[in-house]
């Protein structure tokens, strides 16, 4: 019993810590994007791999979920008459939900662990060391840029996925169950509001970027140096990151539009 | 004035005692050795050398400066007058072996392009691996890792450089002119030289000075030949590589025979 108490303690003084670490790590990071504007090719690179590489991910899901919700969207509205309002339906719930949710979700899977486990690497096999040991500081030469390109693509693919779904929405609306088509898109157009929805929308997928981003980079340059820690750190940063943005999306939420 | 000096070192790994009053000096210009058996702390004493380590007790001045007293930007720039070269070679594996050298060259110095290739080739030459300039990192052998390391950790010319055992995973060809390398690049730049390992027979070769280090402390130092004439028992199993003696082979802990009697584990 005593063990018991004594490991809850060791594991609840463990998690303080790491938490405490966390944050250095981000005031760090966050000192380190300054200096990038002087070097924004490295920012570049990391929009590829961490950004572009996404698109086709993005791209596929957003177009099914917009399939989806059309199709939801019109049996629920149908029953009111209301079918002509299925763009408005489709477009909000993709541009304050859906949209920055399920990419950054998508984001945390693809990109998110491909980054723990590049620092991981890294760190287990002395990179960086050697470039702390070469006078380079890892945290402003690998950490940095992959922050700032991972809080800059975020909004970008969620923004993609956005109308991507909207057009999914829409070819399943108008396609294949014949709503209106002025209808669709005159209603949608009305009843989206720029500030409302919109920057709301692109908030969130901007907060849920440096969630994540931070998320992925410091479970992998926290991760213990072996193929197992690394394994695990990969994990976590999947885990921890579906928590984050589905709890801090509630709180933002409520923020926002809980008036 | 000795280019490091090394004061009452103390450092621990958990419970475990890697140094228990250490002191180091390591002169300027010369070839320093430090030996010792596998795991006594040689890689930790480079790692608190660099400033990469802190130690619970005692100081390391490097070049009048107290390493552990610097800020984060001093040390940074005395960092880049000291070379390093990793056990495992620490070579960026995204990118291949001409990069890898210029990058410390492309960091910190506004070199032309043609300057940095200039650069580059001499020092992969100078390790043999001149034409292995497009191959990635990952397509090396340890032992050529190494050297590219070597390379990349002179790019610089630094003050001094630190090597952790550059003679394992080396054939005898490429040991002889490895040995040839460190004394030669110790010569022509006027380094300072801190050399890690328990290769006894090419450390002595080029060391002007040996430290053997066991359990903590510094157990013997001298130079080679002083080492040879020792009369200390410990340093003559280490030298000549004798099983028996006072080194132990086994890491610390309760005795064989206890173990095998007490099945049940609670080391
Ligand atoms: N990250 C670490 N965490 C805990 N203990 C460590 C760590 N790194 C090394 N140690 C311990 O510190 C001791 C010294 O390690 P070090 O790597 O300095 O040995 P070494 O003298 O370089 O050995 P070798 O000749 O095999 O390279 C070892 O006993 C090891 O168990
Ligand atoms: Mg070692």
């Amino acid at each position: 019993m005593i063990n018991y108490i004594r490991s809850l303690g060791r594991w609840g003084l463990g998690s303080f810590e790491r938490l405490g670490r966390a944050h250095i790590f981000l005031v760090a990071m966050l000192a380190g994007v300054p200096g990038l504007f002087l070097r924004f090719s490295l920012v570049i690179q990391q929009l590829f791999s961490i950004g572009v590489l996404s698109v086709m991910l993005i791209l596929i899901s957003g177009l099914f979920v917009g399939m989806v919700l059309g199709l939801q969207g019109y049996n629920t509205l149908v029953d009111f008459g209301a079918e002509e309002s299925l763009g408005v339906m489709v477009s909000l719930s993709l541009v304050r939900e859906l949209g920055p949710v399920v990419s950054a979700l998508l984001f945390a899977g693809r990109a998110g662990s491909a980054l723990t486990a590049e620092i991981g690497l890294m760190k287990s096999t002395e990179q960086l060391s050697g470039m702390e040991m070469m006078a380079v500081d890892p945290i402003k030469r690998i950490i940095a840029p992959r922050f700032l390109a991972g809080i800059i693509s975020m909004p970008l693919l969620a923004a993609i996925f956005s109308a991507v779904g909207v057009l999914g929405g829409f070819l399943v609306g108008h396609g294949l169950l014949g709503v209106d088509d002025g209808a669709f898109w005159s209603q949608m157009q009305a009843k989206t509001d720029l500030f409302e929805d919109i920057f709301n929308g692109v908030i969130k997928s901007v907060v849920f970027g440096l969630v994540v981003t931070w998320i992925a980079l410091f479970e992998g340059y926290d991760a213990m140096p072996t193929s197992e820690g690394v394994g695990r750190a990969t994990t976590r940063t999947v885990v921890h990151s579906a928590f984050a943005i589905l709890g801090l999306d509630f709180v933002l939420t409520a923020l926002m539009f809980g008036d | 004035m000795p280019l490091i000096k090394i004061r009452d070192l103390h450092f621990n790994r958990g419970d475990r005692v890697i140094f228990d009053g250490v002191n180091i000096d390591i002169q300027r210009g010369k070839v320093t050795a430090i030996m010792g058996p596998s795991g006594t702390g040689k890689t930790t004493l480079l790692k608190l050398i660099g400033g990469q380590l802190r130690p619970d007790k005692g100081t390391i001045e490097v070049d009048g400066q107290d390493v552990h007293k610097l800020s984060h930007s001093e040390l940074y720039e005395l960092r880049k007058r000291m070379g390093m070269l990793f056990q495992s070679g620490a070579l960026l594996t995204d990118i291949d072996v001409f990069d890898n050298v210029a990058f410390p060259l492309r960091e910190h110095t506004n070199l032309p392009e043609s300057m940095i290739r200039d650069l580059v080739l001499m020092k992969l030459q100078a390790v043999g691996l001149r034409n292995a300039r497009r191959l990635s990192p990952n397509e090396l052998s340890g032992g050529m890792a190494r050297r590219v390391a070597l390379a990349r950790a002179v790019a610089l010319e630094p003050m001094m450089i630190m090597y952790d055992e550059p003679f394992t995973g080396q054939d005898p060809i490429s040991m002889g002119t490895l040995v040839n390398l460190i004394h030669r690049i110790n010569d022509a730049m006027k380094l300072t030289s801190i050399v890690v390992s328990h290769d006894v027979a090419e450390t002595a070769e080029i060391a002007d000075y040996i430290y053997l280090m066991s359990g903590g402390k510094i157990i013997e130092h001298g130079s080679p030949v002083q080492l040879k004439d020792s009369g200390s028992q410990w340093v003559q199993q280490f030298m000549q590589g004798l099983p028996d003696g006072p080194v132990p082979f086994h890491y610390a802990g309760p005795d064989f025979a206890e173990d095998l009697l007490n099945p049940e584990d609670n080391a």
